[in-house]
């Protein structure tokens, strides 16, 4: 045993493996299911580009006469499609996966933008206090009492109407990144607000301005970090949100256009077609969606388990 | 001329309703390289003292009048800026309990790095230098490695050493030390208290040290302060208050220790307990805990006065001693 060095350099990676998250990631299925299958999903939609047999952008490479082809596995099926095409002949599957790029794409971008507002003022308003924390929090209210969806209903409304649908359609995504990202940043604030309130108290506070840091400093790099798992859970969740505002505002048609679909455009495209036999147009990139959003929420729960110390049980 | 001194500091906490007074016209000096005790029970205002010393008073408390001359700078006038540049950089502050003070999130080495580097310019590698060097004062073993390490990774003497050794890294004038071995074991207490008093002993950096515990205050200062309810009422050398105590509270409180109570005897306490801030009585605020008050104690505010080698606000200061003296010839 003599060889054996005490002070070995351990990698991160295997540090990640061996900690209590790791830990109970390893004995909790479910997480592991969720995150293989979110990996899956992930890296399939980053690579649709090389996955997908048809690109879905390319007007030359669609056919109006391949139009609803059923999946293969039903009667009167073209090989070439696996999951069938949709109304104007393009592969399902092709286009479910730049959709999921899409979706996938817009939820994270909103989230990530939801985050920046939402942890600077969440700390602003914790660690400032006294009437900047009264303005911001009411104005949290405020933004909390219009629900996500009306707020970006109308937004997008009076966009596509100012813009023209054209216009509109090329910067969609930006548009429902914008909107869902500001629609749901009170989420973020509040929770950030409130773990801010409870570190504030604590010593090493007192102590980094004993140090001589200034505010800046103290939120960003002190109490930022020690309220991080709050945050952690809530993106999570709000990326599965996200993911579902996006399709919820491209099924009623204010979000990505048919040209361009996400999951939710081609769930409503094919929606008109359901009744008429179509069915796999709206149910297949509808399972998509649900598996998503159901292995984000999984492990969302899953990771607010873990870092929730009243729950933890050791 | 003195290094730091305190002039008629008040501090004041504003309520709902009225202003409570938490500092009432404080005033005391503390030469380079002297070591100076607070002691009081909880709530006598100890700790205030420091964070106003370091103007970090943190709403609703606020620094009503007075003044803090540190070398010849008042710091109640100063911007929170220069504050910033004082604070860490010439004064420091080292606070109770250790398993909470450093930042559960970051390394040793990170938050020594970074706090020179905020005062400093300094490349990151000399500012690791030092690092280490300020941990082998403190005795702390293999310093290189514990820069890597997490606050939760050490002992709570350990964690002691090393924000003894924060304090001490940018070789400050003064270090006010807010009760720094209370959390700690008995054994591990002895052994932080040594190495303080060696530190600013050859560093020649002055001590402000807050404790209730008279034992350490009798090592390790120079001068002591007594205070209860907010005031001073006993100031002078250790040696003098220890021996010689004059105030009655401070009297009180040396008769408590468990060596002045022969064994199977009860402890000598002090009748009752310390006012409330909202409710210090008029007059001497100890006069109604007191054996030997009269009229005039509970009437009349005493005023600090000399008395032989040390400073008492006490009305009956003389009689006192007469009484005592005659005792003692008895």
């Amino acid at each position: 045993m003599s060889t054996l060095s005490t002070n070995t350099e351990i990698s991160r990676w295997s540090k990640i493996w061996n900690s209590n998250m790791g830990y109970s990631f390893r004995r909790n299925p479910v997480a592991i299911v969720s995150l293989a299958v979110f990996i899956v999903i992930a890296i399939m939609s980053l690579l649709a580009p090389l996955i997908a047999p048809f690109d879905p952008y390319d007007p030359a490479q669609i056919d109006i006469m391949n139009s609803e082809y059923p999946p293969v596995w039903v009667d009167g099926s073209d090989p070439q499609f696996i999951f069938g095409t949709d109304d104007q002949g393009r592969d399902l599957w092709s286009t479910i996966l730049y959709g999921t790029r899409l979706s996938l794409m817009i939820g994270l971008c909103a989230v990530a933008l939801q985050a920046f507002l939402g942890i600077s003022i969440g700390l602003i308003a914790g660690y400032v206090g006294g009437r900047i924390d009264s303005l911001l929090m009411r104005m949290a209210d405020i933004q909390l009492s219009f629900s996500t969806l009306m707020v970006a209903i109308i937004f997008l409304a009076v966009t596509q109407a100012m813009f023209g649908s054209e216009t509109f359609n090329q910067y969609a995504i930006y548009f429902l990144v914008a909107v869902i990202g500001v629609a749901e940043w009170p989420q973020y604030a509040r929770t950030v607000r409130a773990t801010v309130l409870a570190e504030k108290k604590k010593e090493y506070v007192d102590s980094a301005r004993v140090l001589g840091f200034g505010p800046l400093r103290i939120m960003v790099r002190h109490i930022l970090p020690n309220s991080l798992s709050p945050i952690f859970v809530i993106s999570t969740v709000q990326v599965a949100n996200a993911i579902i505002s996006e399709a919820s505002l491209s099924f009623l048609g204010l979000g990505m256009p048919p040209s361009q679909p996400s999951l939710g455009s081609l769930i409503s495209s094919g929606f008109d077609y359901i009744f008429s036999g179509s069915w796999w147009i709206t149910a297949i990139p509808g399972v998509v969606l649900v598996v998503l959003v159901l292995v984000i929420n999984l492990l969302g729960d899953w990771m607010r388990d873990i870092l929730n110390p009243k729950l933890y049980k050791g | 001329m003195s290094m730091l001194s305190v002039r008629d500091l008040t501090v004041k906490f504003a309520m709902r309703d009225q202003n409570v007074t938490a500092l009432d016209n404080i005033s005391f000096d503390l030469g380079e390289g002297e070591r100076l005790g607070i002691v009081g029970e909880s709530g006598a205002g100890k700790s205030i003292t420091g964070f106003a010393l370091m103007n970090l008073l943190s709403r609703p408390g606020y620094i009503d009048n007075g003044s803090i001359l540190f070398e010849g700078e008042d710091i109640v006038q100063k911007s929170e800026s220069q504050m910033r540049k004082i604070r860490g950089d010439r004064i420091a502050m080292i606070f109770q309990d250790p398993m909470v003070t450093l930042n559960p999130v970051l390394t040793i080495g990170q938050q020594m790095i970074e706090t020179l580097m905020a005062h400093r310019k300094l490349s990151k590698a000399e500012a690791e230098q030092i690092a280490i060097v300020k941990l082998r004062e403190v005795y702390i073993p293999s310093p290189q490695e514990r820069l890597r390490q997490y606050p939760h990774e050490l002992s709570g003497g350990m964690r002691q050493r090393i924000i003894i050794a924060i304090a001490l890294l940018l070789d400050p004038d003064l270090i006010i030390a807010d009760e720094p071995t209370t959390a700690l074991d008995v054994t591990i207490q002895a052994d932080i208290m040594e190495l303080l008093l060696e530190l600013c002993q050859s560093n020649k950096v002055g001590l402000i040290l807050i404790t209730h515990d008279l034992g350490v205050v009798s090592q390790m200062a120079e001068r002591t302060l007594v205070m209860y309810a907010g005031r001073i009422i006993e100031s002078g050398p250790t040696r003098e208050i220890i021996n010689d105590p004059q105030h009655p509270y401070t009297q009180g409180l040396i008769n408590a220790l468990p060596q002045q109570t022969l064994p199977g005897h009860k402890l000598k306490q002090i009748p009752g307990s310390m006012p409330s801030l909202t409710t210090i009585p008029e007059g001497c605020p100890f006069s109604p805990r007191c054996q030997y008050a009269t009229d005039k104690c509970r009437r009349i505010r005493p005023e600090i006065v000399k008395y032989g080698p040390a400073e008492v606000a006490c009305h009956e200061v003389n009689r006192l001693h007469e009484t005592q003296s005659e005792e003692q010839s008895a």
